[in-house]
């Protein structure tokens, strides 16, 4: 077992992924933030509690979304639903996508099939905290990255959260 | 986690965490309908065919619109304007629309147990649409999921079940489904509608006074008069049916609490609902029927995962 970050690195990690969005629209005009289910909202979570805290205002629209009914092995196995909170309209806003790693990328195929039920985005952008950046299956890459890592298949990262896990930091097992 | 059985034949065959998971699923679903678009991909591989031996409105349009909500094709069959009607066996019928690669069969026929009949004989996955007096899982399943979002949970709750339980499939589907979840249920209605020995056989009560009932109860699911199932008279009269049995908003006011009316359709409207109360504030008759698509959703959905 390998730490990729500790607590403090992830602090400052998601610190600076929200510096990262804020960079190039610094009032989030038109920008929607979805974090995904289940374990991509603990990182949207404090995110957009960074950024509520960076924003005049400190207006961030903020949704969740589930993309078990989209993905792509139904038939392969049965994943149990989370619930979708997107109680605003998607049309022409800045999605900003928000997942803890990115892997072969099928998830966040499934969540662009999955947002267009909420309207047409004029844009969407990935936010991940781990990008595991030589496994990807599907041409997909992310616009704001935590740390990229190298691993093989049989290697594991776990994200650790203070809230359901007791500690914040991420592994390699 | 999945279902423990392969069909959806009825609750009886149902586990607690079974109820637990369509029913945890079913709220998924119902967001889903709430969106621009209602509409998601999961089922786009399968094919389902709605094999319908007895009428229905809601129960297929329920059915076809889940299964199309959640992108299956659908194959609809009416027995009245098919081949059925030249003497074709129902295990021949399906054989012959199973070798036209269905996954799926969603089944209503008048003979209690049809449904079971099937699933010994054909290797599709079959949900019970209602069969006979036996059982009707997928109504109970709604009803359940419209008490829990009406009163928030299932567990301790006083269900009454009012009129016609003899011939009621909705009944049976409902007491095991209450049973299994932790409610409480009583049966109400005239003694020539409610089969002898049901309380030892159901865990369940037995009230021949209306007005006791509704005054115990959270919720009272009333049923249709099923007159078409009854082949001698139980009863004198609807007239004196609905004097002695039927739920006014006269009635409703003296009970002094509030409680929530239930009815799976079609109302006899003046026989065991009036319209005072039918589309009276208490009742959630139409929740149910919104309800029934996202419940639905669910079975299929849970059911298509090998």
């Amino acid at each position: 077992m390998k730490t990729i970050l500790s607590g403090q690195q992830l602090a400052l990690t998601v610190k600076r992924l929200a510096h990262q969005i804020l960079e190039n629209n610094a009032s989030l005009q038109d920008t929607v933030v979805i974090g995904l289910q289940p374990r991509g909202i603990f990182l949207s979570d404090r995110i957009v509690t960074e950024l509520q805290s960076l924003v005049p205002g400190g207006k961030v629209v903020y949704g969740k979304l589930d993309i078990t009914f989209y993905r792509d092995d139904v038939r392969k196995s049965l994943h149990i639903a989370n619930s979708t909170d997107i109680p605003f309209s998607l049309e022409n806003q800045h999605v900003i996508l928000i997942d803890d790693v990115l892997y072969t990328g099928r998830t966040i195929r499934a969540a662009l099939d999955a947002l267009l039920a909420f309207g047409r985005p004029s844009k969407v952008s990935l936010c991940v905290l781990i990008d595991r950046r030589f496994s990807r299956e599907l041409p997909i890459q992310p616009d704001f990255t935590g740390k990229t890592i190298d691993t093989i298949i049989s290697q594991k990262v776990k994200v650790c959260w203070k809230e359901r896990d007791e500690v914040d930091e991420v592994v390699l097992i | 986690m999945k279902l423990s059985t392969k069909h959806l034949l009825g609750i009886k065959d149902l586990t607690r965490d079974d109820i637990q998971l369509i029913l945890t699923t079913a709220e998924q679903f119902k967001e889903v309908l709430q969106r621009p678009v209602k509409k998601v991909p999961s089922l786009r591989d399968i094919t389902i065919v709605n094999l319908f031996y007895e009428n229905s409105t809601r129960t297929r349009m329920s059915f076809e619109l889940a299964e199309r909500r959640l992108s299956a094709d659908v194959l609809n069959f009416a027995a009245t304007t098919s081949s059925a009607a030249k003497g074709e066996t129902l295990l021949d019928t399906v054989n012959n629309i199973l070798s036209m690669k269905v996954d799926m069969v969603v089944m209503r026929h008048s003979a209690s147990g049809a449904p079971h009949f099937l699933a010994k004989h054909i290797p599709a996955a079959i949900v019970n649409a209602g069969d006979g007096i036996n059982e009707h899982p997928t109504q109970a399943l709604l009803d359940a999921f419209s008490m829990k979002e009406k009163l928030g949970k299932l567990e301790g709750l006083k269900v009454a079940i009012i009129g016609d339980i003899m011939h009621s499939r909705v009944a049976l589907s409902n007491m095991y489904l209450l049973r299994k979840m932790g409610a409480e249920v009583t049966i109400a209605g005239p003694p020539t509608l409610i089969p002898k020995y049901i309380e030892e056989a159901l865990d369940v009560r037995v009230e021949y006074n209306l007005k006791k009932a509704l005054q115990w109860c959270d919720v009272a699911n009333v049923l249709r008069i099923q007159l078409e199932r009854q082949n001698q008279p139980l009863f004198s009269s609807l007239r004196e049916y609905n004097l002695a049995y039927g739920i006014n908003r006269r009635l409703l006011e003296s009970l002094g609490k509030e409680i929530v009316i239930m009815h799976p359709g079609p109302i006899n409207r003046g026989v065991e609902l009036d319209s005072d109360v039918a589309d009276g504030p208490f009742s959630i008759v139409l929740n149910q029927v919104e309800n029934g698509v996202a419940v639905r959703m669910a079975v299929l959905y849970l059911l298509a995962g090998e």
